[in-house]
């Protein structure tokens, strides 16, 4: 007998990976939670049906949403973190000294549980005295902010769950209510490919690029989440990533990647045709 | 009888839903339909039935013997309707398929005669004012009385009514906003009991009560006080669908209700959908068995909302510490009414920022405040997404705090009778020239739709200057038969 997970991009598209063994699968308060042990991609955290990780390539993501942003701030002391249950960005953020307090907003504690008991080297940053765990609703936490944060990390599920009200304008506006000056958000900003996803990314660039100055989307391939291009966004009242970038001042920091570097940085901001007119315009791949 | 016993006194079974019922049988059956309607389960209309859905259509059938007739109910209907009499403890309850406007129409239909007298508040609903024009009923309007600091209309004093009785004593009836679209609740018992005494029937217009049968923690509802007729949306905040309601009547009206049910059919359709009727029964069984733990965690919701919106600045979401004891008697606290005029910001603006950036409805926007709505359909995400919105709107455009705009109450002059004006020959002019002269039509924000203007009422500095500054601060206005609402129809 072969058990395969199926995750449905659309009706009519899914991706799909052999099973090894479920090892875990629960209903919280917020979602459905399932740890698979998959032959190609290792353990696989799903929530909802839609995989967040997989061991194999969830150092994309995490390096992708951390590191852009810390070679472009010159002196982040206080990040706030939403979502991001699993500790992976968590894990990239406390590579970082200068970071002197990291607020850490999940909605969900059984997905530190999971993810601190079956992924240890994801959740390998729980125990950093830096971390300032808060169990909340991250709208609800925003709207109580002024001017605290230099960094802003939204490392959320799907706009079609849980997430969904981190993904609307009140959001958005209260977080940038939260920025010091020269503060930065970072966004997961869903993917350009499939209709809905695609739909997704250019409500949720239209929102933020009407409330920050600066609203840039770069990109990253994780083989693991549909189709494959994800994208992530960029938001700032004063900072550019290309203009303030400082790859010299981020090489000293002397921290070991595998997927972001210096000359990536700055191509991960080169869009294809498709999605700049996706982003702008709202047209679809296929129209 | 407290409030608490009263509703733990139902008789009947309330798990039947024999309408319900019937459906499900009917479905089962497999019927062939050589009746209406054509569509015949849906077969013939492929987009509505894709659209809509296999399971929907197919229940969309005309009476028949096993599915009873709203005209002349005698079987799984009648049984219906008693179950939801029970359910709201009223004497006797009609399912109304044309909307609370039909059930309101009926209440004062079935008991005014043309030229009778009608007491009631001038914040009623237009299907009030159309009613006095079906009926040739005289309005004898009491000020509804104000909260000037707020600006909104509240219930009726009662000593107001209690003056109105005694100047009008061949009045028929009374009838009463319970709650008004503010959710502010008039003394209802104390109405009731004046009007009584003077022979007069009360007529309650619960659009926007449903829930108070359900909750002991909520304002008393029109048959508990002892109120003779009341038009009850079910569909507002009850959960059937759009258009479906009840008219309840109390043990006082039994003889009576038989012309009653006779009004209720010179205007209403002889084709009732299915689809509502039977919204009405499973809405009717879902409130009776858990309606009280369901409004409970609604009005936790709204005094949570209250709360937290009271903390952000510029705005004052105000409940039950503005009851007075008189005209702000009693407060729903369901509803969510918030006041918006310290930021500098009217309600219709807060309203169209709310949809426009946010996706985020609400019920409407008046002057100075804006109300939301909660039912049973609320959940704590769509909560916080109001309250976040309303901080970052506070951020984005507050300034300073406008002086507040014209909410005197504007005295009505009734040049003449609605019906009479109504049916006047007329000519049409532009606002500005209509100075001094009858209306024919009402004007109106929609919503709330409480006519500014009603046929037979004098067109004065007052009206004119209220619908210029609704119109500034982007209020839809309609009533008119000119739908730029440039123009008003007067008498010739």
């Amino acid at each position: 007998m072969e058990l395969w997970f199926e995750e449905h991009n659309t009706d009519d598209a899914y991706f799909a990976l052999r099973v090894k063994k479920q090892l875990f699968s629960q209903k919280s308060d917020f979602q459905q939670i399932d740890i698979y042990d998959t032959y190609e991609f290792g353990l696989v955290l799903v929530m909802d049906g839609a995989i967040m990780l997989t061991e194999k390539d969830e150092f994309i993501y995490h390096e992708m949403i951390v590191h852009v942003a810390m070679a472009v701030h010159p002196d982040v002391k206080k990040v706030l973190l939403i979502g991001g249950g699993d500790g992976g960005a968590l894990r990239e953020l406390c590579l970082y000294p200068g970071i002197e307090q990291i607020d850490m907003v999940e909605i969900d504690p059984l997905v530190i549980d999971v993810s601190r008991k079956y992924l240890p080297k994801v959740a390998s940053a729980f125990s950093d005295p830096r971390l300032n765990l808060i169990f909340a609703d991250g709208l609800r936490y925003v709207r109580h902010l002024k001017g605290s944060y230099d960094l802003m990390i939204i490392d959320s599920t799907d706009p079609f769950g849980p997430g969904e009200s981190l993904f609307t304008r009140e959001f958005y506006g209260n977080c940038s209510k939260g920025l010091r000056e020269g503060g930065i958000l970072i966004n997961q900003h869903e993917s350009p490919y499939y209709k809905n996803d695609a739909q997704e990314a250019h409500s949720i660039f239209k929102k933020t690029n009407q409330i920050f100055s600066t609203a840039k989307v770069y990109q990253a391939h994780i083989p693991t989440y549909p189709s494959g291009h994800w994208l992530f966004g960029f938001m700032s009242d004063s900072l550019d990533p290309i203009a303030d970038h400082d790859p010299a001042r981020w090489e000293r920091f002397n921290i070991k990647t595998r997927y972001y570097n210096s000359d990536l940085h700055k191509g991960a901001f080169l869009l294809p045709t498709y999605v700049r007119e996706l982003l702008a315009e709202g047209r679809l791949i296929d129209e | 009888m407290n409030k608490k016993d009263a509703f733990d006194s139902k008789k009947l079974d309330q798990n039947k839903a024999p309408l319900l019922q019937a459906l499900t049988e009917y479905r089962k059956m497999r019927m062939v339909s050589f009746d209406v309607p054509g569509h015949k389960q849906g077969r013939g209309n492929e987009e509505l039935t894709h659209f809509l859905g296999k399971d929907c259509l197919s229940v969309d059938v005309n009476s028949m013997k096993m599915l009873d007739n709203l005209i002349h109910p005698t079987s799984v209907i009648l049984e219906a309707e008693q179950l939801a009499a029970d359910a709201f403890g009223a004497d006797k309850c009609f399912f109304m398929v044309n909307g609370t406007t039909s059930a309101v129409q009926a209440m004062i239909m079935s008991t005014c005669l043309p030229g009778d007298k009608i007491i009631m508040p001038r914040n009623v609903h237009r299907s009030a004012v159309n009613a006095l024009v079906l009926t040739r009923a005289l309005p004898v309007y009491v000020n509804p009385s104000l909260d000037l600091e707020l600006g909104i209309p509240l219930g009726m004093r009662v000593a107001d009514v209690r003056q109105a009785i005694e100047e009008n004593p061949d009045a028929k009836a009374v009838l009463l906003n319970n709650p008004t679209y503010y959710g502010v609740c008039p003394h209802i018992r104390e109405i009731v009991q004046l009007a009584h005494e003077a022979g007069m029937r009360v007529l309650a217009d619960e659009a926007h009560g449903t829930h108070f049968y359900f909750s002991d923690d909520l304002p008393v509802s029109a048959m508990e006080a002892g109120a003779d007729m009341a038009a009850v949306s079910l569909h507002k905040t009850g959960g059937s669908l759009t258009q479906s309601s009840l008219l309840l009547l109390g043990p006082k009206m039994r003889e009576e209700a038989g012309y009653v049910h006779q009004i209720i059919n010179l205007t209403q359709t002889t084709s009732a959908s299915y689809l509502l009727l039977s919204s009405l029964d499973i809405t009717r069984r879902n409130l009776a068995l858990r309606g009280k733990e369901t409004y409970r965690r609604v009005i936790d919701y709204a005094d949570y909302a209250r709360c937290e919106i009271n903390e952000l600045e510029g705005y004052y979401a105000f409940g039950r510490e503005r009851c007075d004891g008189d005209a702000f008697y009693a407060f729903d606290s369901c509803k969510l009414p918030v006041h918006t005029r310290a930021m500098g910001l009217s309600g219709f603006e807060v309203y169209d920022i709310l949809r426009d950036d946010y996706n985020i409805q609400v019920e409407f926007g008046d002057m100075g405040n804006f109300l939301a709505i909660l039912s049973v359909g609320d959940r704590p995400v769509a909560i916080e997404r109001l309250i976040a919105a309303l901080g970052d709107i506070n951020t984005r455009f507050a300034s300073l705090p406008e002086g507040m705009l014209v909410n005197e109450y504007i005295e009505p002059i009734l040049a003449m009778a609605p019906t009479e004006a109504f049916y006047a020959d007329y000519v049409r002019l532009p606002l500005e020239e209509c100075k001094g002269r009858i209306s024919t039509e009402s004007i109106m924000c929609y919503p709330p739709g409480i006519p500014i203007l009603a046929p037979g009422e004098l067109v004065t500095d007052e009206v004119l200057s209220y619908i210029r500054q609704a119109k500034e601060h982007g209020s839809q206005m309609t009533g008119t038969e000119d739908p730029t609402v440039e123009q008003l129809c007067v008498v010739k």
